[in-house]
């Protein structure tokens, strides 16, 4: 077991760290502020290679392992939440599903734009009345006398809606009948691009944080589509989503941990400098230990999530690992913010200070592609199955 | 076009600047990155790979460790890295580092050869130019801009910058250009040129890989500067702050110290 870097992933983070300090800290606040997607950002990213990290290069990817991509995500989330979720929804959300379950057709037709970034990925599972609860989807696909499916209902809280080209949805195509006797829904996967007949957009969100990125309500509406927009086996929907999802929550897990990093690092400047009763706070005990803790915790939530990505590279199931990673480093996001704030006294309530956004930006990771809830009940199932 | 790109990898003063006890630079104490200059040479030649189709070698002479700054620009697309390293070749001044790279350099084919302008811890400017005269080129220093290639007649028009213009200088390939920081701004490494710049191999030239050169020209024996003393920059004082005066004579008071100084 070695805890250090090699040569090319110290050099990778070195570049993630150099990008997102030079092209992303210096917007995090505008685009917070003003709710505006950083679409020139997305370009500088797709042009030095972030939106392919892990897509193979034979698919026009950058080829290389988890490890270097939830890097990326760290590094991002260090300067800005929002730039992060951005690549992760995009990566981990679309890319990771076509690449996992697509056809070598669909491979071809959609990875090359995507790992590219000249187009942007989401994914769309969320209902009014489906969260954690997917057979709560609304959503159908019926096939018509044609042999085409078509698909009615909408979707909520979709990240990447609206500024996305092509989208990974989940809509019920059936029902069957579970080991108990009850009746449950089932599930396919489809790729819709941006542009198809009756695939709109509806509200935009108004988020507490990530707030430039786009969240946005998708509307189906007689969205008329051939076999070869299915992703996956029919029926295999929930499967593919709860694959998906537990590669998404490393990319969240990387997220957090970012977050906290950011929120620590400011922290410590921040202590060093403010002085009160003649000395810098950090020279109180109390601020000391509070750093320390505070270290301790992204130090522990960062080995957890790149164990996590380690086991994505090796292993075919990792949904423990991925579940550890994001509950650990979610919880961390918003003890190491609120902390942080803390530690900045009035200051750190104003929005010229990166932690007041940071704290905002935490909250979410404890709730999207799975809530800290979810992730228990995924780590306790498989202890105690 | 084959180009070759001269790198150096250098302290990154940012950091700060560390002395040993003797007064030279305690080079291991500091962050290392590439010359900034030379990056934005090789950004230049990258542009013209991506424009004209070429072949881009980077070179460099150091410690072993220098190898850093040859995967960083193969990262960021360059084909090739050769790192000439020899504890022969220690203590070399600009003179000495100008024969050993030259030495390297007709080991290779090339069309071009692009050097930064200076280096920003000796600040010398002198390498580029010693470089072009071991290998009877011709060069241009203080390029500021690559105009075009005419690659029938082999020939690369350049700005070349001086204090208050800029003279256009078409110039017959192969020779050498040094490159000013403004001449291109460096791309980005890409995640997956990281990886192909760990698979490839290096190449590693030592004293006896390099052609027509003489012992008494290279390393500290060669070198015929002797550093005295070096020290950091001197901080300038904290200057004058007038604040009694209404804006007309604020512009008269500026006018006055800067014609007395002779700057206007």
């Amino acid at each position: 077991m070695d805890f250090t870097l090699d040569k090319k992933h110290a050099m990778a983070r070195s570049l993630f760290k150099d990008f997102a300090e030079k092209e992303v800290k210096p917007l995090a606040q505008e685009i917070d502020e003003t709710e505006r997607f950083p679409r020139e950002t997305v370009e500088k990213m797709a042009k030095a290679g972030f939106m392919g990290i892990a897509v193979p290069k034979e698919y026009g990817g950058q080829g290389c392992d988890p490890l270097t991509y939830v890097m990326c995500i760290e590094e991002l989330a260090k300067q800005c939440g929002t730039t992060a979720v951005i690549v992760s929804a995009h990566s981990s959300l679309c890319c990771d599903p076509i690449l996992t379950f697509g056809t070598e057709e669909q491979k071809q037709r959609y990875l090359p734009d995507l790992a590219s970034g000249r187009k942007l990925g989401a994914f769309a599972l969320t209902e009014p009345g489906a969260g954690t609860d997917a057979q709560g989807v609304q959503t159908k696909a019926v096939k018509d006398e044609e042999g085409n499916w078509v698909i009615n209902g909408s979707k909520c809280f979709i990240t990447n809606g609206k500024e996305a080209d092509v989208y990974v949805i989940f809509a019920q195509t059936g029902t069957k009948l579970d080991k108990k006797g009850r009746t449950q829904k089932v599930f396919t996967a489809f790729i819709l691009e941006k542009g198809m007949p009756g695939f709109t957009f509806g509200t935009k969100e108004n988020k507490m944080g990530i707030r430039a990125s786009a969240t946005y309500e998708l509307v189906f509406n007689d969205v008329k589509v051939s076999d070869a927009q299915r992703l996956g086996a029919e029926g295999k929907g929930f499967p593919i989503a709860m694959h998906t999802l537990d590669g998404g929550r490393i990319g969240i897990a990387a997220q957090a941990l970012g977050l906290a990093e950011g929120a620590l690092d400011r922290t410590i400047a921040y202590t060093k400098e403010r002085k009160q009763f003649g000395r810098p706070i950090s020279a109180f005990q109390n601020t000391a230990f509070k750093i320390a803790d505070m270290a301790t915790k992204c130090q522990a939530a960062q080995y957890l999530v790149y164990a996590a990505a380690e086991a994505k590279a090796t292993k075919d199931r990792y949904s423990v690992e991925a579940g550890m990673a994001k509950l650990y480093a979610a919880r961390t996001a918003m003890e190491v913010t609120t902390e942080a704030v803390q530690l900045h006294g009035g200051y750190g309530y104003m929005k010229e200070y990166d932690v007041e956004r940071m704290m905002r930006d935490a909250k979410i990771t404890e709730i999207y592609e799975g809530t800290s809830e979810v992730q228990e009940m995924v780590i306790s199932g498989a202890l105690l199955k | 076009m084959k180009i070759v790109v001269c790198v150096k990898q250098v302290p990154d003063t940012k950091g700060g600047v560390v002395f040993n006890p003797d007064g030279t630079l305690n080079r291991a104490a500091m962050l290392a990155i590439m010359n900034p200059d030379d990056k934005a040479g090789l950004e230049a030649a990258l542009e013209l790979k991506d424009k004209y189709g070429a072949e881009i070698t980077v070179l460099t002479m150091g410690l072993p460790k220098a190898d850093e700054v040859l995967r960083e620009a193969m990262a960021m697309g360059a084909d090739k890295g050769i790192l000439v390293t020899d504890r022969r070749l220690g203590g070399a001044d600009t003179w000495a580092t100008s024969v050993t790279i030259a030495g390297a350099l007709r080991n290779l084919d090339y069309d071009l050869i692009i050097t930064g302008r200076q280096a920003i811890d000796g600040d010398t400017a002198q390498v580029g130019p010693e470089i072009a005269e071991h290998l009877h080129l011709p060069m241009v220093t203080y390029v500021q801009k690559v105009v075009d290639v005419d690659e029938a007649a082999k020939t690369i028009t350049v700005e070349r910058q001086f204090d208050d213009r800029y003279m256009t200088v078409k110039v017959q390939m192969p020779c050498v250009l040094t490159a000013l920081g403004e001449l291109a701004k460096p791309r980005y490494m890409t995640p997956g040129g990281i990886f192909e710049a760990y698979d490839k191999e290096v190449t590693v030239w030592g004293r006896d890989d390099l052609k027509d050169v003489l012992d008494s020209d290279i390393g500290k024996v060669g070198s015929p500067t002797q550093i005295a003393k070096a020290s950091d920059k001197v901080r300038k004082g904290a200057g004058e702050k007038k604040t009694d005066l209404s804006p007309s004579e604020a512009v008269d008071y500026i006018v006055g110290k800067l014609e007395a100084k002779h700057i206007i």
